[in-house]
């Protein structure tokens, strides 16, 4: 009996159109993937930097996010708390190891009790950072790797995402191009997950009437920081 | 007090399609389903044309979102090569799977390599298609369910009713009833009475199985060749925590769900959650490729893709070839006629709907489904909203003309339409019989005007009057 890979291959062979040979296909197939085909891009994104910071916030507000500015990494312990204590909720977070997040001093705050890691299921905020972010959906874009586990998205009931500026675009095109540059030759280093978050969870399914935090965080805030790439990038 | 629960199952899987009939005149006779139905079209018709009208470029993005899967399809054998290298280049597993069965027995194989004890399941449509909780259940591995429509129709023991959807058909109040019944060891006096209070205890009933599940169970909503990735789409955040927490991830696919590039994935993903829900996109969109890395310091040690074909390789060289671009939106269910008077289970099978009567007979089988391509209008609806521009009225009438070819028409039906054919093509004979037929008809109401009952019309006169024809024909006030 010949195995189910070489089957299932043979009929949808047997099915194509036969003017089409395997090696014509595969050359197809290569420029397909060598050269991305462009596709149409909203105009909604396509916005300069004021504007593209405005779109991000109403359109992640519209989905139940909420969204603040600061102008620096040191003012996010005091936006955090603030937050925080908003929320009537507990003053300790866990967060990733971000190195951006190493450029802010804790240690001045000493009411936030500030924590390293994955996600446990006690553990009630967390704070990450994000890759990117898409002004188009108000969608944070999330990497996991050594520094960014991928429960602190999931787990918590409230989750905070910090979001440097330089890193806000309009399309999701533009994070796809980013992440390669960074990353290289993404056909191999690209990472185990990557998350794009676009306000809290929510569910519809009973009765169809939206409620928000069914399985995921029931909270979702988007820090924006200010600052040029040196800074925050 | 619940309505007996015992009456309403319906066993997984089973397909009951041959019952249409009877499954149709069940779900119009029966009010909580209508009042969910009624829901329809002020959520999600309504969102959907919100979120078109709110994107000038939605009808490019549809012409965009077409071509994208014609191209696939026309090179599909390379793309799912070019797939598996690269998942596998990342340490995933890709298994081919010709049908339901060899699928059951390979994800039932990983979960007893892993030991697994409980499985944790996102959304799939695959996993109702080859019905593997009842497989993972019989060998004794407990799956559950974590969508929280999926987690209410497990619990009443239900197959869903709308592919995105899948407790559409249920009210609050038997949700309420459901928890009491199998949540038994809490407060038997506590409120369920609002949806918040169902949500809380949901969630925290959940909780503990995603942490203790030992293998996660995910559906796809697109696989990348270029990156050999596998998406998913949610709003609660089950599917994220499903294959993230769990030392074995399963990704449950099929082989038409293939993308070249994470670009178009992205041109796909802008219309899938407006043509859907009419979001403008879904909470979370998941792009997972591989376990997770050395350095990593979550995520699943193993990574798999089950790539079913179950009858769609032999799609792919039919008329219903562009049945296979469809990426499972269920807009063409929530603009239904049909499906909005009938719900979902009258369909008889996993998928409803318009994309459910083309699909289902190519998958299962016309002879079991024969009645489904029928029970349509043809009002063109479904064709007007699909994202990827599928000619579901045509294809439907393709297995319409299937359907006469092979000799499946109902016999009545025939044997009528052939006495009116007779007729017609002889108009003396027509007008003469008419003539007689209205007298006759018009004599037998007497002076009611109309009928209760007409032998061979029971159809009709089950729900509403037969009007006595009144006058003389037609043909005869022209002339």
């Amino acid at each position: 009996m010949i195995n189910a890979r070489e089957e299932i291959l043979s009929k949808i062979k047997a099915g194509l159109d036969p003017l089409q040979s395997r090696a014509r296909r595969e050359k197809s197939v290569e420029t397909r993937l060598s050269n991305p085909s462009k596709h149409v891009i909203p105009k909604r994104a396509q916005l300069d930097r004021a504007k593209r910071i405005l779109l991000f916030q109403q359109m992640a507000e519209e989905v139940a996010a909420t969204t603040s500015r600061v102008s620096s990494l040191n003012e996010l312990p005091e936006t955090i708390i603030e937050y925080l204590n908003r929320h009537n909720l507990p003053s300790h977070i866990k967060t990733d190891t971000n190195p951006l997040l190493n450029r802010v001093d804790w240690a001045k705050h000493p009411t936030l009790e500030v924590k390293y890691g994955k996600a446990e299921d006690c553990d009630q905020n967390s704070v990450t950072v994000a890759f990117a972010g898409v002004a188009e959906t108000g969608t944070a874009v999330l990497t996991s790797g050594p520094n960014n586990p991928t429960t602190l998205n999931f787990l918590p009931e409230n989750h905070i995402i910090i979001l440097p500026v330089s890193r806000l675009f309009g399309t999701y095109e533009e994070t796809w191009a980013r992440l390669r540059a960074e990353m290289g030759e993404i056909e191999k280093t690209f990472p185990r997950t990557v998350n794009w978050i676009t306000g809290p969870s929510r569910t519809g399914d009973i009765e169809q009437t939206i409620q928000l935090g069914i399985h995921g965080p029931k909270r979702l805030h988007v820090i924006l920081v200010e600052g040029n790439d040196e800074e925050t990038g | 007090m619940p309505p007996p629960l015992e009456k309403e199952r319906i066993k997984q899987m089973q397909v009951t399609s041959s019952s249409f009939k009877e499954n149709t005149r069940d779900a119009l006779s029966n009010p909580t389903l209508q009042n969910s139905l009624k829901r329809l079209h002020t959520g999600f018709v309504s969102s959907r044309s919100r979120a078109a009208a709110r994107m000038p470029e939605f009808e490019l993005l549809r012409d965009q979102a077409r071509d994208i899967k014609d191209h696939v399809l026309a090179h599909l054998d390379v793309y799912l090569e070019k797939f598996e290298l690269q998942c596998q280049a990342h340490g995933g597993h890709v298994h081919w799977c010709r049908d339901e069965n060899h699928a059951k027995d390979v994800v039932l194989d990983i979960c007893q390599k892993a030991n697994a004890k409980t499985v944790t399941k996102g959304k799939s449509m695959i996993g109702e298609e080859i019905a593997i909780n009842d497989h993972l259940e019989a060998n004794g591995i407990e799956p559950i369910e974590t969508d929280l429509g999926e987690y209410i129709i497990q619990l009443r023991n239900e197959p869903p009713s709308h592919i995105i959807a899948p407790a559409i058909h249920v009210s609050k109040e038997q949700v309420a009833d459901v928890f009491r019944l199998t949540h038994s060891d809490l407060d038997p006096a506590r409120n369920l009475d609002e949806p918040d209070n169902i949500l809380a205890e949901a969630r925290a009933m959940l909780r503990n199985r995603y942490m203790e599940a030992d293998v996660g169970i995910t559906g796809a909503n697109f696989l990348v060749a270029e990156t050999g990735s596998s998406i998913i789409v949610t709003n609660e955040g089950n599917g994220d925590l499903t294959q993230t927490l769990p030392r074995v991830h399963i990704v449950l696919a099929s082989i038409e769900k293939i993308v070249p590039t994470l670009l178009d994935a992205t041109a796909l993903l802008r219309v899938l959650a407006r043509s859907a829900t009419g979001q403008e996109m879904s909470s979370y969109t998941t792009f997972s490729t591989g376990p997770k890395r050395d350095t990593d310091v979550d995520g699943p040690s193993e990574y798999h893709v089950i790539l079913l074909d179950n009858g769609r390789s032999d799609l792919l060289d039919s008329e219903f070839k562009e049945m296979l671009r469809c990426i499972r939106c269920g807009a063409c269910l929530n603009h239904c006629p049909v499906y909005g008077a009938i719900g979902g289970h009258a369909y008889g099978w996993v998928y409803p709907g318009p994309m459910g009567s083309v699909l289902s007979p190519g998958l299962i089988g016309l002879q079991n489904t024969k009645h489904l391509p029928q029970a349509s209008t043809l009002c063109g609806k479904c064709e007007e909203v699909c994202p990827v521009r599928i000619p579901l009225p045509l294809l439907l009438r393709n297995w319409r003309f299937l359907i006469y070819d092979r000799g499946l028409t109902d016999r009545k039906l025939t044997f009528g339409l052939s006495i009116w054919a007779y007729l017609a093509k002889r108009p003396m004979l027509y007008h003469l019989v008419v003539r007689w037929l209205i007298r006759v008809l018009a004599l037998g109401a007497r002076k009611k005007g109309r009928y209760k009952y007409l032998p061979g019309l029971k159809a009709w006169t089950q729900t509403r009057d037969f009007p006595a024809p009144q006058g003389k024909t037609f043909m005869q006030q022209w002339r």
